[in-house]
């Protein structure tokens, strides 16, 4: 027995971003638009979404519903009677932290992509795992709440800086949290120069339509990343 | 905590490179702006290799620092933190040239000599 060398170079995350492409074929083949939404836990994605898609003219919305266990969220999205697919991750290492391309690749078949124009991939609460992972989607989105704090983007640059658009939510709570928006803001900025941001309270519906107007344009904008 | 799902991801490259043979060393690079920490990744790559042909393999980690170069005065520089900016006029518009590598560079395999030459002689 002995020792040999062998040169790899090699993307660690190369076999996940090769499946994302095929996914992304398969979207793309589908004429499905996908966005794939991220944040903390709690930050309120799902929220947004009960509010955001319960109309969007003639776009027909679909959503990947990601979490460790359970389905609450998918149970109250189902609600607002559009297609729903639950992906729980609970098999992984004592439950994945994130969705990857593979996870994605088989809940496919579950995806009525003939009967939609654009799929929301909400993927688990995490600021750190989901932006390292592609899935296929053409954007990605995330929420930071103000609750959250103001220097969030300084401490998840990673993520930060994977989306185009941040939305800022829960802006209701302003006047009971210590959080500066201008600050969080400039932070925002600072970290991922000229994103995207929008100001939402799922709570009270303030700036839901501006978020809802992004998600329809996805679909009428060309392909991005 | 992204350590352990990066971990398991080297494990996959180095298995299919080794093709069956086993692996006692993998060395990677990982770039400054991926916000790995090197001692949870040992400590999952340690967990995630039991049972596999990497099984006591040694993981050398290589930190890429992160370096940028600025769009408005068009300086190179190092940026060690976040927000990252250009050293030499303080702008935030900087292009990133090095910082996000997340690659495994090369293993160190064993193999059996016999076979080898059986290999190298036909």
């Amino acid at each position: 027995m002995h020792r040999i060398k062998v040169r790899v170079v090699e993307e660690v995350l190369d076999a996940n971003n090769t499946i994302a492409r095929a996914n992304r074929q398969d979207f793309d083949r589908a004429g499905v638009r996908v966005v794939n939404l991220m944040s903390a836990p709690g930050a309120g994605k799902t929220a947004l979404l009960e509010r955001a898609l319960a109309d969007t003219g003639d776009v027909r919305v679909g959503v990947l519903e990601g979490d460790v266990e359970g389905s609450l969220d998918a149970d109250r999205l189902a609600s607002l009677h559009i297609p729903v697919v639950q992906l729980n991750t609970a098999n992984g290492f004592g439950g994945e932290c994130h969705l990857d391309a593979n996870m994605v690749r088989s809940s496919l078949a579950a995806i009525p992509l003939a009967e939609i124009d654009l799929l929301i991939i909400e993927n688990v609460g995490n600021l750190v795992c989901p932006a390292e992972f592609r899935v296929g989607e053409d954007a990605r989105a995330m929420v930071c709440s103000v609750a959250e704090g103001d220097d969030k983007p300084l401490k998840y640059p990673l993520m930060f800086r994977a989306c185009e658009l941040a939305v800022i939510n829960k802006i209701d709570l302003l006047d009971h949290v210590d959080a500066d928006l201008d600050k969080l803001l400039a932070n925002l900025q600072t970290v991922h120069p000229g994103i995207e941001h929008l100001l939402t309270s799922a709570r009270t519906g303030e700036g839901v339509d501006g978020f809802r107007d992004w998600l329809v344009s996805r679909v009428r904008s060309p392909a991005t990343a | 905590m992204h350590e352990l799902s990066i971990a398991q991801a080297i494990v996959d490259v180095a298995t299919r490179h080794a093709e069956g043979r086993r692996v006692l060393r993998v060395e990677v690079q990982v770039g400054h702006l991926r916000q790995v920490v090197p001692d949870s990744l040992q400590f999952a790559f340690a967990l995630v290799v039991q049972g596999t042909a990497l099984d006591g393999a040694e993981l050398a980690i290589t930190h890429v620092p992160a370096a940028g170069r600025c769009r408005e005065c068009g300086a190179e520089s190092m940026m060690e933190s976040f927000p990252l900016s250009c050293g030499a006029c303080g702008s935030f518009d900087v292009e990133v040239l090095a910082g996000e590598e997340l690659l495994v560079e090369g293993l160190e395999l064993e193999e059996d000599l016999l076979e080898n030459s059986r290999v190298s002689s036909t």
